[in-house]
């Protein structure tokens, strides 16, 4: 198990939703773990929405100053160093969507790449309209790659609709994650998918990664 | 493709926007619908169309202004305080009878506001928002799968009568991901006798033009125009009726504002309370009729606005006054809450003014 867990993607793929869940079951096994939120380009569904819920579960969380208050200004806070710096931890980290995300990571990407520890997992989901193929996917993924200075290591298959998934929804997309997977020549670690859903996949999928997703309002 | 994606609001409208055969996008960012923009300017080149972020909003509608004279599909797209930027470009569309579709994801305000859900622009989008006698077609989606059909709908709108047309968003419909189907790529009609596009010394030359200094010519154009909007009113009003057969007491709710109603509204109907709702989908042509006609059955109405109360007038103008109408609200980028909705029913219907 590596110390640090980067994940990246196309924007809107489920990179925060995964980043939460993964840090809380790194905590419930027992690890000390950082989350940091290094998405500097999107001012709403941050990772700072779970702030309650990863404080109650002991999860330290490095948010920019400016997530969830309305100000749009692209900075990281200096505590952002302490996923570098302190390795007694594991670390999380929930990068910005698509190449302009990742940017911002490239600052500490001489560090991560030093200390080797590290797995860069790509969220691909085949239901958003830019990443529809492997193809497509592949294109972002190149792109990250490119912004953020690191190489991907491994895949999440975090493809959904939404609220509404269903079983044959996330199955119908096994197909792609494969291909997407030779074409990478990158390992498809897991597939995500809501809890309940991910219940009735369990069978079908070896390694599921069940999510608690954030609450539906209207 | 009728496979369905999952969808950003603002990512719907792009891309619905392409389908419909739009291939010129001019803008410039502004938050909550950024991702217009962001999505334009990774599709458009890929097609062979044109993403051009302009200096300031000002620009890109008077790119669009150029655009909509060849008779070719084009957009903008900004929030609030942008919007108001371009509505003189948007007055000029109208008086020289240009097609072309603005789409406003509303953020509060007045002045910079803040980057939160609104809908305090609805003056600005049916009273016209740039000077002169004009309207603007204006939707109002209320979900993701409704910003791409009115999106594709306000195109071939304005194509039809030759006028600008407005999509009337708010932050939540620019944000929320939900699953949508997209609509099938279309073309459309690109021989519009009207257009500059070379005359080839085959015809007299078209002339794109909002200045009239002969009043009675400016006069006659203006009556020729409101004999089209006139033609709109007639022909492409829409609303939803929701439970309105039996209702006691109407909302008029649109956009976000509606679906938090319709919570609401299910929540008093468990406790025996006869609501219902008409929600406008054209803001302009209003629905006027609809509420004249529930005036004579219902008992109140209760305008939901994310606002200090606008729509609400049209709604007094439309059932002549004949029943009360209160004003359930919250603004600045706030939402009232389906608890908020109820209480306000339940005001109203427990006969408290």
């Amino acid at each position: 198990m590596k110390r640090i867990t980067l994940f990246a993607g196309h924007y809107g793929s489920g990179k925060t939703n995964i980043a939460v869940n993964y840090a809380l079951n790194l905590r419930a096994n027992g690890k000390e773990v950082i989350i940091a939120d290094l998405d500097i380009v999107n001012p709403y569904f941050r990772t700072k929405d779970s702030a309650k819920e990863l404080s109650e579960a002991g999860i330290e969380l490095i948010s920019p100053a400016f997530a969830n208050s309305n100000v749009d200004l692209p900075s990281l806070p200096q505590e952002t160093y302490k996923i570098v710096q302190d390795r007694t931890k594991f670390a999380v980290l929930d990068i910005g969507g698509d190449d302009r995300g990742a940017y911002a990571l490239g600052r500490y990407t001489p560090s991560i790449l030093e200390e080797n520890d590290y797995e860069m997992i790509f969220v691909a989901n085949f239901y958003r309209p830019l990443t529809t193929t492997a193809a497509e996917a592949l294109e972002v993924m190149r792109e990250i790659e490119l912004a953020g200075g690191i190489k991907f290591t491994a895949i999440v298959n975090n493809s959904n609709v939404g609220a509404d998934t269903t079983p044959d929804d996330v199955l119908a997309t096994v197909k792609r994650a494969e291909e997407l997977s030779k074409i990478s020549g990158l390992p498809v670690i897991f597939t995500t998918a809501e809890r309940t859903v991910a219940e009735t996949l369990k069978s079908a999928l070896g390694n599921i990664f069940p999510l608690d997703l954030q609450k539906k309002l209207f | 493709m009728a496979e369905k994606v999952l969808m950003k609001g603002n990512e719907a409208i792009a891309e619905a926007a392409i389908r419909a055969g739009c291939m010129h996008y001019f803008g410039y960012p502004i938050t909550p619908q950024t991702e217009i923009a962001a999505y334009m300017a990774k599709r458009m080149p890929k097609i062979g169309g044109v993403f051009l972020q302009a200096e300031s909003e000002i620009a890109a509608i008077n790119m669009v202004y150029g655009v909509a004279g060849t008779g070719l599909r084009v957009m903008t797209s900004s929030s609030s305080p942008g919007i108001s930027l371009k509505g003189e470009g948007i007055s000029y569309l109208a008086g020289s009878d240009l097609p072309a579709l603005i789409v406003n994801v509303q953020r509060g305000g007045p002045g910079l506001g803040g980057i939160q859900p609104s809908q305090s622009d609805y003056f600005q989008a049916t009273r016209g928002g740039g000077h002169g006698d004009y309207r603007l077609i204006v939707m109002a989606p209320a979900s993701v799968q409704e910003m791409a059909d009115m999106t594709a709908k306000c195109f071939d709108l304005a194509d039809k009568y030759r006028m600008p047309a407005m999509i009337l968003a708010d932050g939540t419909m620019g944000q929320m991901m939900e699953p949508v189907v997209l609509p099938e790529p279309t073309d459309y009609d690109k021989n519009k006798p009207w257009a500059v596009t070379g005359t080839k010394c085959e015809r007299p030359h078209n002339i794109i033009n909002s200045l009239y200094l002969q009043p009675d010519e400016l006069e006659k154009t203006n009556f020729e125009r409101f004999e089209r909007y006139k033609q709109v009113e007639e022909n492409e009003t829409l609303y939803e009726s929701f439970m309105m057969d039996d209702a006691e007491y109407c909302i008029a709710a649109f956009g976000i504002a509606a679906r938090v109603a319709k919570n609401a509204i299910m929540a008093a109907r468990a406790e025996g309370i006869k609501v219902g709702m008409i929600r406008p989908i054209t803001l302009w042509p209003f629905p006027k009729k609809p509420f004249a006609e529930a005036a004579d059955k219902v008992k109140a109405f209760i305008s939901v606005e994310l606002s200090m109360g606008q729509m609400i007038e049209d709604v007094q103008l439309a059932t002549g006054c004949k029943k009360p109408v209160t004003l359930c609200n919250r603004t600045g980028g706030m939402i009232p809450s389906p608890e908020e909705v109820l209480a306000a029913i339940k005001s109203v219907a427990g006969g408290n003014k």
